[in-house]
């Protein structure tokens, strides 16, 4: 059996997976002031009775490090940065204990100009001076040659607890990002570390000595371990716990949106043919923009509970949520609210949702009714804009070649899929305004913690090959050989699939799920002075994002 | 956090998949590097700097600007309608507001294409800034433009189409064409009867530095465009004048081309050659990306940089400052000159032989205008080529008079048959494009 569990805003999901299905479902109340305490009561109550020697794994997504981030409560981290010529490195400043040192690499990773032992030492003495213990090293084009960073990192190794290098946390470019990933890594580093230890060694106390995944942005999985090593890329994995759990319920064949309605936000995205689109470029959270994988998602600050206004006549949902809705003791108007003035929704309190939008309905100029429906459509309609734009944002991302510009087909959602807490009653209205086919994901209400549950392991690598400078790199993976001339754009694919297998697996894949697919692969002729003097390759693979083997066994039975 | 202080539209459009040939200086590799650079430095992650996805020019937009022999379709790929569809794309949000300014990095470039197109010339078939140009003079109605153009080559294309007209202001700065293709672009060039002046031609000396290219651009280009008065500024930013640049023989730098966006302050800027692909163009238009955006650029440098190596020479500074002192002169007797021109003569005739260096091909011109001091002129082009086609192409102008418009209709109508193999009339007035069967 498999326990998924994700931490939202107000409740914690629990699920236990088995083979009857949906074994156990629960709730637990959120103290986002004490999510250590959240995690263990949903993990003790969804295993009262049950022997932990049947548990296979257990997946957590938690909101733990996006919290730390949102809230900017990091703690010190220092950061070395050497980036050369180019954007001044100020500019891209994470926090005060931030220093821009000497050398250089161009884009083709050949050294521009050394760094200098002596200032790397002197930083690293203000640090320490300084009481930190976690520091990032960051260099522009480390992702093509880490030698740099590499070597700072010699230098500084016996000096700190924990040390992060840009070119390990993506193989991507995007130096500011990079320096951005490094440092939030190396800043949640310390949170993440102590809360797991901690979950862990309560886990042990208790019987049960079974693998811990997390669940990362991409809507795939890694084990704790890995987390260790990486623990940036827990950030925002509620979404992909949502997107995840309606991705077995996804038509093949044929794009889907995902909605997941919760109380505060909306969350969207866009499955293809069972499988999620992936943002192109990574995470954006608290002002970091970053190169942390994650699933294509917008958000939109409209739920079951947001708080409704009237201001100057013009109707406001959102984007705050202001406690419950009156129906549920709340104090504000909401649109579940207006599901009980419209006898959509019942199992609460009718009278205190009929005196909130009695209040609305007067400032509107409408009957009870008519502001009810005034309201629930407004947000109806709002999230079906939201829709739009996702799309929009998608299908309008631009392209660099003329085929991909001829021939790169649209996202066009045919069905959409709804789970959270209001799914159906959304689902309907949804349905009636926009014309599409609307699906409640079946157990809409803990769909996000079975996603996080029967997520499979992903990953991505990126290979590069020079083949006038004889080499071929995938720095991520810490990897480089030297190779012949006739080293060919297969050969670089070859090489890119072995590096993925082996990472996949080290962070906890099983073989059975190792879907991997190319998403880049190019080949450019190096010509100089009209002479064909090399190639220049560039790979990129992954682990789709997608469903473990045993998913369809399981959820097959949910009703 | 960075931000633009101009809000800055990016069209990036590297073609990976497109060349002229495999080892041709115009292949998919030509913007790897800078697409390597731009990507690492971050620049489409700047507040304030938006990129685009290129839209399709269409044929109509081609047939605005162009007689294209034998038909649109047979002298351009997939490649030249995006080309053009990305400056027209930059071109939109400027006049749209969506952003302040905008640059089209694109390829391939445009520059040496002429009204009439039989092929390519200079790496170029259709001139992507013209086509954008007169996009947006009929989607907006933009009337008085400046183009600058900053590529090492004389862009003897954009003078060609804009040569009879008043209303767009072309300037070239460019190596002295006497040591380079397309060995056009004197001084003495300043356009026909009804446009004398509006071409403005500034050759520079071989090995001419940042510090000459910019005293050109403070003391002839900048005064003459204040004197013009342009409602739009388009720089074609070509990027050929650097240092490591392999088909030139100048001495200009990132740093230089980063001072003259920001001194140009054009509105829309337009890739157009630079074939230092690995050593230039990745340091050369990140300086210009920010320089557009009015972000510091004063750290974007090459690997290799060396000022002394690339200091001017002072008989190169006294020859830049003659060149420059007589293009002042030929401007300020523009007016006097052209008066002179229209009392002389009703039909200007010019007959000229064009070589298309790319596609090998060699043209034979004899063109025609109605000397007019109420319009840019009747136009009228009898063109042969050496792959036997020949074409009558017949224009009215945008703002064309009654008498203009009255000659030109006569031509086509007029025009042998049997003589021709294709008769093209291009009527600005009604934005029409039509052959005469």
């Amino acid at each position: 059996m498999i326990i998924g569990l994700d931490v939202g805003g107000t409740h914690a999901d629990v699920v236990l997976l088995g083979d009857s299905g949906l074994v156990r479902e629960i709730k637990v109340p959120t103290d986002p002031e004490n999510l250590f305490k959240t995690v263990l009561a949903g993990l003790e109550t969804i295993m009262a009775g049950i022997d932990p020697h049947q548990i296979r794994r257990i997946v957590l997504s938690t909101t733990l490090t996006t919290n730390a981030i949102a809230q900017k409560k990091l703690p010190p981290v220092g950061m070395i940065v050497s980036s050369g010529p180019g954007v001044d490195p100020e500019f891209y400043r994470t926090n005060s204990h931030y220093f821009a040192v000497a050398g250089s690499i161009d884009h083709r990773g050949r050294e521009v100009a050394p760094i200098s032992v002596n200032e790397i030492q002197k930083v690293a003495e203000g640090f320490k001076a300084e009481g930190i213990r976690n520091v990032g090293i960051v260099g522009k084009f480390s992702v093509r040659n880490p030698q740099h960073e590499l070597r700072i990192y010699k230098i500084l190794k016996d000096h700190f607890e924990r040390l992060f290098m840009g070119h390990q946390v993506s193989g991507n470019l995007n130096f500011s990002r990079r320096v951005a990933t490094t440092y939030l890594n190396a800043a949640v580093y310390p949170i993440h570390r102590s809360f797991f230890d901690a979950v862990k060694k309560s886990l042990v106390q208790k019987g049960l000595n079974v693998p811990l995944y997390i669940l990362k942005a991409d809507g795939g999985t890694m084990n704790l371990e890995a987390s260790m090593e990486f623990p940036g890329q827990t950030i925002l994995s509620g979404p992909a716990a949502s997107v995840m759990g309606a991705v077995g319920f996804a038509p093949i064949d044929m794009d889907a949106m995902v909605m997941d309605i919760g109380g505060t936000t909306t969350d969207m995205a866009v499955i293809r043919n069972r499988i999620p689109l992936l943002h192109p470029i990574g995470v954006r959270l608290g002002g970091f923009r970053t190169l942390i994988r994650s699933l294509e998602t917008r958000s939109i600050g409209i739920g079951g509970d947001s708080s409704v206004k009237v201001s100057d006549g013009e109707l406001i949902i959102g984007p705050e949520r202001e406690g419950p809705a009156m129906a549920f003791g709340g104090s504000n108007p909401t649109p579940t609210d207006a599901l009980f003035v419209l006898g959509e929704m019942t199992g609460g309190d009718r009278e205190a949702a009929l005196r909130g939008m009695t209040a609305v309905a007067q400032d509107l100029g409408l009957s009870v009714e008519d502001a009810a429906r005034r309201v629930f459509d407004h947000a109806c309609h709002r999230i079906l804009s939201e829709a739009r734009e996702l799309i929009d944002r998608i299908n309008n991302r631009p392209v660099y070649t003329v085929q991909d510009l001829q021939q790169g087909d649209k996202v066009n959602p045919k069905v959409f899929l709804i789970l959270g807490g209001p799914a159906p009653y959304f689902a309907r209205r949804i349905e009636a305004l926009s014309g599409s086919r609307v699906r409640v994901v079946p157990r809409w209400q803990v769909a996000n913690a079975v996603g996080a549950a029967v997520a499979r392991t992903t990953c991505e690598v990126m290979v590069f090959a020079d083949t006038q400078l004889g080499i071929i790199r995938a720095p991520e993976e810490n990897y480089s050989e030297k190779v012949n001339p006739d080293f060919s754009g297969s050969d670089a694919v070859d090489q890119a699939y072995r590096l993925l297998k082996m990472k996949a697996l080290q962070i906890g894949a099983l073989d059975e799920d190792l879907e991997m697919e190319v998403l880049e692969d190019l080949q450019f002729n190096m010509v100089r002075g009209f002479l064909t003097t090399g190639k220049n390759l560039r790979v990129k693979v992954q682990v789709k994002p997608g469903l473990i083997r045993d998913y369809e066994r399981w959820t097959a039975k949910f009703s | 956090m960075l931000k633009a202080k101009h809000k800055t539209g990016l069209v990036f459009f590297p073609a990976f998949d497109w060349a002229i040939s495999p080892t041709h200086p115009e292949r998919e590799e030509r913007l790897l590097y800078t697409q390597d650079q731009v990507l690492e430095e971050g620049l489409f992650d700047i507040e304030g700097i938006l990129e685009f996805k290129p839209d399709l020019a269409t044929v109509k937009d081609i047939q605005r600007v162009h007689f294209c022999v034998p038909d649109v379709w047979r002298v351009t790929t997939e490649s030249h309608f995006i080309s053009a569809g990305g400056a027209k794309t930059i071109g939109i949000a400027v006049l749209d507001k969506t952003v302040d300014k905008g640059f089209a990095l694109v390829r391939p470039p445009g520059h040496h294409a002429m009204r009439v197109v039989h092929g390519a010339r200079g790496f170029c078939n259709i001139n992507i800034e013209a086509v954008m140009i007169e996009y947006l003079r009929r989607a907006y109605g933009v009337d008085r433009v400046a183009i600058v153009d900053t590529d090492c080559h004389h862009g003897d294309g954009t003078q060609d189409i804009y040569w009879h007209d008043p209303d767009t202001l072309f300037i070239s700065i460019h190596q002295d064409g006497r040591t380079l293709y397309p060995g056009s672009g004197f001084p003495n060039e300043q356009g026909g009867p009804n446009a004398l002046g509006t071409t403005v031609n500034i050759p520079l000396p071989p090995h001419t530095s940042a510090e000459g290219i910019l005293y050109a651009l403070k003391n002839a280009v900048l005064p003459i465009l204040a004197d013009f008065k342009p409602q739009i500024i388009v720089n074609s930013a070509g990027q050929d004048n650097h240092y490591s640049d392999p088909i030139t023989n100048m001495n200009f730098c990132a740093q230089g081309y980063a001072a003259l966006t920001h001194l140009l302050q054009p509105d829309i800027a337009v890739l157009e050659g630079g074939y230092a692909i690995e050593g230039a163009l990745p340091y050369v238009n990140v300086g210009i990306i920010l320089a557009m955006a009015g972000i510091d650029y004063s750290k974007v440098r090459e690997p290799d940089y060396d000022p002394q190596r690339i200091r001017q020479r002072p008989d190169v500074t006294r020859h830049i400052e003659a060149v420059c002192e007589s293009v002042r002169g030929l401007w300020d007797q523009r007016e006097i000159k052209r008066l002179q021109v229209l009392n002389e003569k009703t039909f200007d005739h010019r007959s000229r032989n064009i070589f298309y260096d790319t596609d090998m091909i060699q043209e034979t011109q004899k063109e025609t205008v109605r000397v007019c001091g109420d319009c840019a002129g009747a136009l009228r082009i009898d063109s042969s080529s050496s792959r036997g086609i020949r074409i009558l192409a017949v224009h009215v102008p945008r703002k064309a008079c009654a008498a203009c418009r009255e000659m030109a209709f006569q031509w086509y109508a007029s025009a042998d048959r049997g003589e021709f193999d294709h008769i093209f009339l291009q009527d600005r007035i009604r934005d029409v494009y039509e052959e005469h069967k």
